[in-house]
């Protein structure tokens, strides 16, 4: 068995998401079997950390004090190269359409996924 | 909420012991287990079929929906819909804001500061791209956005025009197309006035077996669709469950949203609105803004739309929220809606929408004979 891969919402520093075995359909949020086909044991793979932004927007009013003085910050929908669309920070100025690598930046207390724009 | 179900019950002619169903929704600042029996109690009813059901944003027009299925049924003959909450007053905003965020997930997105108006301005984000696309950009930039901006802010100044009209409205204070653009910024491309309030309200209807002797429509059809939960997850930013949804009611009334000269549509952002007229058939791609601004959602226009003012002027008072739209269409369609009524619409389209687009319930209604 290869370890677990790293997911920040686990408190490391990676992007964990998974696939099927049988159909080999890809999704982000864990769960014990496929959600297109019901097949058991799905693989726990690391993402590469790459994509293209689908949605973007910059949030001016933070949902608790603790947040607040973090405000603004940008959220984005991203196209994880791996097939599976996954919500993240990103760097302010990024537009839909721009490829992104991810980073971890520190946000409430945890590393959460930021994406920077990709060097062409 | 005993206010508006003794409202309802008078517009229809009853007394308590005539109601045998009961179906309340969800409230945030009251939040219990069983909040049907809560109320069965405190009202003074002893139904025969009573629960909660939730759906969001969709669950006022889902428990009518529900309602007709029963009484349908024979499960029931006249059940009681209510809902309501002082969802402002009853709590602090940070409060309310932070309960209503739990509509994102609380592992993958809620960790991340988003909100519900970041969900929706992901969601913006995206249909100003596709319509920048369609209108010919071929890498849409600031400048696209910002028109994309005014065709959204034209929705809000429409609801705040109507919402003038209505006494029981929040915000009745005419605004223009540029203090919708000068608000503050919340979730870009969504301003402060692209937002729907925090409001206190209550709604009630009772949907019955076979037609009284007090005012009344006909459900002639219902629909849902559910795609997602999480915008995260949603199969498409570009085509909800709306038309989805819209063509089952329209399969069982045997007339769709174009036969209608009245429309009721969820407006919890601009945004929500535009996408959903859109998908609805109720506004070409990219023209709901044009045809607001066209005067074709008014009074007299072609389809007029939310004419108390919508979530976006009217209030939102959380489940109650949608279920004023309805309150609307009712008068609309019964020749009740005094300075506000649009001639005498025959039919009537109305659509919700909870989640993140997530949860659809479309209702086709018409005037009884």
């Amino acid at each position: 068995m290869s370890e677990e891969p790293r997911d920040w919402t686990r408190g490391a520093e990676g992007i964990a998401f998974q696939r099927c075995s049988g159909c080999g359909h890809a999704w982000y949020f864990r769960r014990s079997f496929c959600p297109a086909c019901g097949a058991p044991e799905p693989r726990a793979v690391q993402a590469s950390g790459a994509g293209r932004v689908h949605a973007v927007t910059e949030v001016a009013r933070a949902p608790s004090e603790a947040l607040r003085a973090r405000a603004p910050y940008c959220i984005a929908l991203v196209d994880a190269d791996e097939g599976f669309r996954l919500m993240a920070h990103v760097e302010r100025g990024t537009h839909i359409g721009d490829r992104v690598q991810a980073r971890f930046l520190e946000f409430g207390g945890r590393p959460v996924p930021v994406f920077f724009k990709a060097n062409p | 909420m005993s206010e508006a179900a003794q409202a309802a019950l008078l517009d229809a002619r009853l007394e308590r012991g005539q109601v045998d169903g009961l179906l309340t929704g969800y409230s945030t600042t009251f939040p219990h287990l069983m909040l049907a029996t809560v109320f069965a109690e405190h009202f003074g009813l002893r139904p025969a079929y009573a629960h909660a059901l939730q759906v969001g944003g969709a669950t006022g027009f889902a428990m009518v929906m529900l309602a007709h299925l029963l009484v349908d049924s024979g499960a029931a003959q006249r059940v009681l819909v209510v809902a309501g909450e002082n969802r402002l007053t009853g709590q602090s905003r940070d409060a309310a804001v932070q309960v209503l965020a739990q509509v994102g997930h609380p592992e993958y997105e809620v960790p991340l500061g988003a909100t519900i108006p970041a969900y929706y301005g992901l969601v913006a984000s995206r249909w100003i791209y596709e319509r920048a696309l369609d209108a010919g950009s071929r890498a849409p930039d600031d400048a696209d956005s910002l028109h994309w901006q005014r065709e959204l802010a034209e929705l809000a100044v429409l609801m705040r025009r109507h919402a003038a009209g209505h006494p029981g409205a929040q915000f009745r204070e005419p605004i223009g197309l540029e203090d919708v653009m000068a608000s503050k910024a919340v979730a870009s491309p969504l301003k402060l006035l692209d937002c729907c309030p925090v409001s206190d309200g209550a709604a009630a209807f009772v949907v019955s077996r076979s037609r009284g002797d007090g005012h009344a429509v006909r459900i002639a059809g219902t629909g849902q669709a559910h795609t997602h939960q999480h915008i995260s997850a949603a199969p498409s930013l570009v085509r909800y469950g709306a038309a989805e949804s819209m063509a089952r009611a329209a399969a069982a009334a045997g007339f769709g949203p174009r036969h209608c000269r009245y429309a009721a549509v969820y407006d919890s952002f601009t945004i929500t609105l535009a996408i959903l007229l859109e998908e609805l058939g109720l506004a070409p791609a990219g023209e709901a803004g044009r045809c607001a601004r066209e005067g074709e959602f008014s009074a007299g226009g072609r389809l007029p739309l939310n004419t108390h003012g919508g979530l976006l002027s009217y209030g939102h008072c959380g489940v109650g929220g949608a279920m004023a739209h309805l309150a609307e269409a009712h008068l609309q369609l019964t020749g009740r809606a005094g300075e506000r009524q649009c001639g005498q619409p025959e039919r009537a389209v109305l659509h919700g929408d909870g989640g993140v687009l997530s949860s659809h319930v479309s209702l086709l209604l018409a005037r009884e004979g």
